[in-house]
């Protein structure tokens, strides 16, 4: 709390500076009777950034560091004995201190050396905050006046501050690639650890799924096979897309060459919600409703669907992707210029002629690409499935039985304690890896094909 | 239009050569695929609207019910003879804070002894027919057990109640609450049936004398998980987790996304490096969360050591999630901005900086802010990294930082319907679930509202 508070006082401080700078540069111009490189407010900031950004280091330091240091000098004093003690034992020892030290006390009478050690900590306590405070006085106390001293008229205040400003801009924008390269990275890293313990032949081309517990070094290394969940994993994916595209393309449709203006200004949003809603929810709908109904009706007909069964995944993520297809779609379709379906009405086509011979294939590299990043959705989309595909990773062809997928068996294998030093943990990051390069796939082939669409007809 | 422009024609030229006669055949044929296909198009658009209807009618008409809950209002007598406590320790007669608090819960050991079952198993045995005594327990099993540790608490905030008679209210058992609201089949046989003929009648009786009403669930909301007593499970400990974890989605990866993107948009010139970044950006929205969750294990938790089930490493992996929507959500608004106006900034001697922050900026903050709760509302429905770094564990407390333990309010409701007290979960699931889709509508409408208030067409 501490440091927040001076963090706010240093803040607070950039303030004044910026104030200060202002005058000094005003005082400047006045006093060598020129005119300012920049406008007084650029001097003002340049002096608080000098101010703000060594004194913000070096509280940061002592965050990082601070109660490092003063754990460590307060370990270095205690009696060799105390330090002999099992890991778990000083840690209870250092507790003790640190009550007697916060005045909070411990029960019985505490032992001599915990107590000199505890006023140890006390001082070392109070000379660690009295130090932050100095450096972080002093770091702020120097910049203002490097900078102060700085102010004349031609200095170039605003070209140094977009400096600080653009580097910051630029910095944020490398977050992106920093992320990808964390995934990248731990993914790759993992898995090669788990390709350790199973060789990759076995884990890509293995066909049985099961993966038993065995202790370290000693396991077998059956029963890592990809194959079953794959299939799981693309069988659910193939009963989305054929719910969802129909009916999504149809809707795209209707609302972009068909829908007043009014119909389409109310449904395309309320449509739309169905993105919106969580995937949970969606599991939620598909155990209790979904599966339920789906298993009755197939009583009706004589079919033995499970309720937790590849189908129910599939319809309830097909409904899910709807608005994802309807609105790419619709997008795409709008897109395609008014003169290509003047030219076919003109030529006596009737509206739904046009739509099906010159603007569908106008569109279709857009709605491919559409496509393909539903399907990509689909592939990754995990607590539809978690809740309503009955988890049983077996190779077997029918759509009504229980399957598994790859993100379910990610979020088995890995819920719960992680055990970074086990196969059954690790493999969780080499299936990561496989849906990653799926999705990348697939996503860069659309991102590619949408965009020849777009430059076709910009 | 087209077919109209037929019909004049076919008029003047009737009985004419083959061919119109063809054409003419064939127009009933071509109106008629003409209607089908609209047809078709507007039953794909009803579709739509109706599992939007469907969704939320079913989560609806199973959730609301839930939000009323069976209690209880008993007059209970907190009878000196069972509670037998001695009064509570004062501060002043310990010598350090440890001591007293080690008395203190001395005292809470003795109240958390003493029997309140049998406290409220009096006070309801007040209501039923004198033969109930016999079997207490089953009276004990109408009330949630929780309550016992409600009234205990009220004692011991307040010790001065030993002796008195107070009106008492608290919730029955899910049992009771099940049955009273028929979530059961009553017809099933009796071992099948969670409650015996005894316990049935009774709550006939207590619902005669107005004992057992049905009151607002209050518990729901405000009260944490609980696994002892299902009855009390609520949502606050999950709602606070959320929130920490939305803070610091909001507080990071809003400036981060939005300095990015100013970057990419307004700044970076075109080459490898930010082309690099921009395929980045556009791959990372479209990887699955589940990669993200994947990431936050290896990093976050194997690397760092930050702690497991903490809204810390949550949001985290959250905000890296939610960056690609921001920036670009924010880079749309940009480039939506004419640059007609940053020329005339530029014009007038503005730098880069000050043209984007005095005069793209401010006309950007709709746009922006429209992005950003999109982005966030995302977030907040997220489920499926997080059940990667923990947050699935059970947690009875309310977490007072982000680093302690706890869940989300999406994990609370997965959480929930994996319970195996089905008749009543499933009810309290929908009840969650109406709770996180009206915080998601709410976020939605208020970036609409945003929308439609501000949005600017140049």
């Amino acid at each position: 709390m501490n440091t927040v508070w001076l963090a706010i006082i240093v803040l607070v401080a950039m303030g004044f500076a910026y104030r200060f700078g202002t005058q000094a540069s005003r005082r400047a111009a006045v006093a060598s009777a020129s005119k300012l490189h920049s406008l007084p407010g650029h001097y003002g900031m340049l002096v608080a950034l000098w101010l703000g950004i060594p004194a913000l280091a070096v509280i940061l330091l002592f965050a990082l560091f601070g109660d490092a240091v003063v754990r460590s000098l307060v370990m270095g004093a205690l009696p060799a004995d105390v330090l002999a003690l099992p890991q778990a034992e000083l840690l209870t020892v250092m507790q003790r201190i640190q009550a007697l030290a916060s005045g909070f006390g411990v029960l019985g009478e505490p032992a001599a050396y915990e107590v000199s050690a505890a006023e140890r900590l006390r001082t070392l306590q109070t000379t660690r905050d009295l130090a932050l405070v100095a450096g972080v006085a002093a770091a702020a106390a120097a910049g203002l006046v490097f900078a102060l001293r700085r102010i004349s008229p031609s200095l170039r205040a605003r070209n140094e501050v977009e400096t600080v400003v653009r580097t910051l801009l630029i910095a944020c924008s490398t977050v992106a690639i920093l992320t990808t390269v964390g995934i990248v990275l731990s993914l790759v890293g993992e898995t090669l650890r788990f390709f350790s313990y199973v060789s990759p032949i076995d884990f890509f081309f293995g066909t049985v799924w099961n993966p038993r517990f065995v202790t370290v070094g000693a396991g077998s290394a059956d029963g890592y096979g990809l194959l079953p969940l794959l299939w799981g994993t693309v069988l659910i994916a193939a009963i989305a897309m054929l719910v969802s595209l129909p009916v999504g393309l149809m809707i795209a449709i209707y609302m972009a060459e068909y829908a007043p203006a009014r119909l389409r200004a109310v449904a395309k949003p309320l449509i739309e919600i169905l993105a919106g809603i969580p995937t949970i929810v969606y599991g939620f709908f598909a155990l209790t409703i979904a599966g339920p109904a789906l298993s009755n009706a197939g009583a009706l007909v004589g079919l033995d669907i499970r309720a937790t069964s590849a189908l129910t995944a599939g319809v309830v993520m097909g409904i899910m992707i709807i608005p994802f297809i309807s609105s790419l779609s619709d997008d795409i379709i709008t897109q395609v210029p008014r003169t290509m379906r003047d030219g076919s009405l003109g030529l006596g086509a009737t509206r739904s002629e046009t739509i099906k011979r010159v603007v569908l294939p106008a569109a279709l590299p857009g709605i491919v690409g559409a496509f393909l990043l539903a399907v990509s959705r689909a592939i990754g989309e995990t607590m539809i499935v978690v809740l309503a595909a009955g988890n049983a990773p077996v190779l077997q062809p029918n759509p009504f039985e229980s399957v598994s997928t790859v993100t379910v068996t990610i979020v088995k294998q890995l819920t719960g304690d992680i055990d970074f030093a086990s196969p059954q943990s690790l493999v969780a990051f080499a299936l990561g890896l496989t849906l990653f390069v799926l999705t990348l796939g697939l996503n860069v082939l659309a991102l590619y094909i949408v965009r020849r669409f777009r430059e076709q007809y910009e | 239009m087209a077919t109209g422009t037929a019909d004049t024609t076919t008029g003047a030229a009737r009985a004419a050569s083959p061919t119109t006669r063809r054409v003419q055949a064939s127009l009933a044929r071509r109106r008629a695929a003409e209607t089908r296909f609209r047809l078709l198009g507007l039953a794909a658009v009803i579709v739509g609207l109706g599992l939007v209807a469907l969704l939320f009618a079913t989560i609806l008409t199973r959730g609301l019910p839930a939000f009323w809950q069976a209690t209880l209002t008993l007059e209970v007598f907190v009878d000196p003879e069972i509670v037998d406590v001695p009064p509570a320790p004062e501060r002043s007669a310990f010598a350090n804070q440890a001591e007293y608090e080690e008395a203190f819960l001395g005292w809470q050991t003795a109240l958390a002894r003493t029997n309140w079952g049998r406290v409220l198993r009096n006070a309801l045995l007040a209501y039923l027919p004198p033969e109930a005594a016999d079997s207490g327990r089953a009276v004990e099993g109408l009330i949630a057990s929780n309550e016992r540790f409600e009234l205990r608490a009220l004692v011991q905030e307040d010790p001065g109640l030993i002796g008195e008679t107070i009106v008492f209210q608290g919730l029955a058992d899910a049992n009771v609450d099940v049955w009273v609201k028929g979530n059961i089949d009553r017809s099933l046989p009796d071992d099948r049936l969670p409650l015996t003929s005894d316990q049935r009648a009774w709550i006939e009786l207590l619902l005669e004398q107005g004992v057992l009403t049905q009151e607002f669930a209050s518990a729901l909301l405000f009260n944490v998980d609980s696994r002892s007593s299902p009855a009390s499970a609520g949502l606050a400990g999950a709602f606070v987790g959320s929130l920490f974890m939305m803070l610091i989605v909001i507080v990071l990866s809003v400036p981060i996304g939005v300095a990015a993107a100013i970057y990419l948009e307004e700044f970076a010139p075109r080459n490898r490096f930010t082309d690099f970044i921009e395929v980045n950006i556009n791959n990372l929205a479209a990887v699955p969360s589940i990669v993200f969750g994947l990431l936050g294990a290896a990093v976050f938790i194997n690397w760092f050591r930050l702690p497991l089930s903490a809204p810390l490493v949550g949001g985290l992996v959250l905000t890296l999630m939610t960056l690609p929507t921001i920036i670009i959500a924010t880079r749309s608004t940009l480039r939506a901005i004419p640059p007609s106006i940053r020329q005339a900034a530029i014009g007038l001697g503005a730098s880069k900086v000050q043209t984007v922050a005095h005069h793209v900026l401010p006309l950007a903050i709709p746009g922006i802010l429209t992005g950003a709760i999109i982005g966030v509302a995302q977030a907040l429905g997220e489920t499926a990294p997080l059940l990667l770094i923990g947050m699935s564990a059970f947690v009875a407390q309310i977490p007072t930082s982000p680093m302690d333990s706890s869940t989300a309010l999406p994990v609370q409701i997965y959480l929930w319907q994996g319970n195996e007290l089905r008749n009543f979960f499933e009810a309290r699931t929908s009840a969650a679930i109406i709770v996180l889709l009206a915080l998601l509508l709410s976020l939605n409408t208020l970036a609409i509202i945003l929308r439609k208030r501000f949005e600017k067409r140049w």
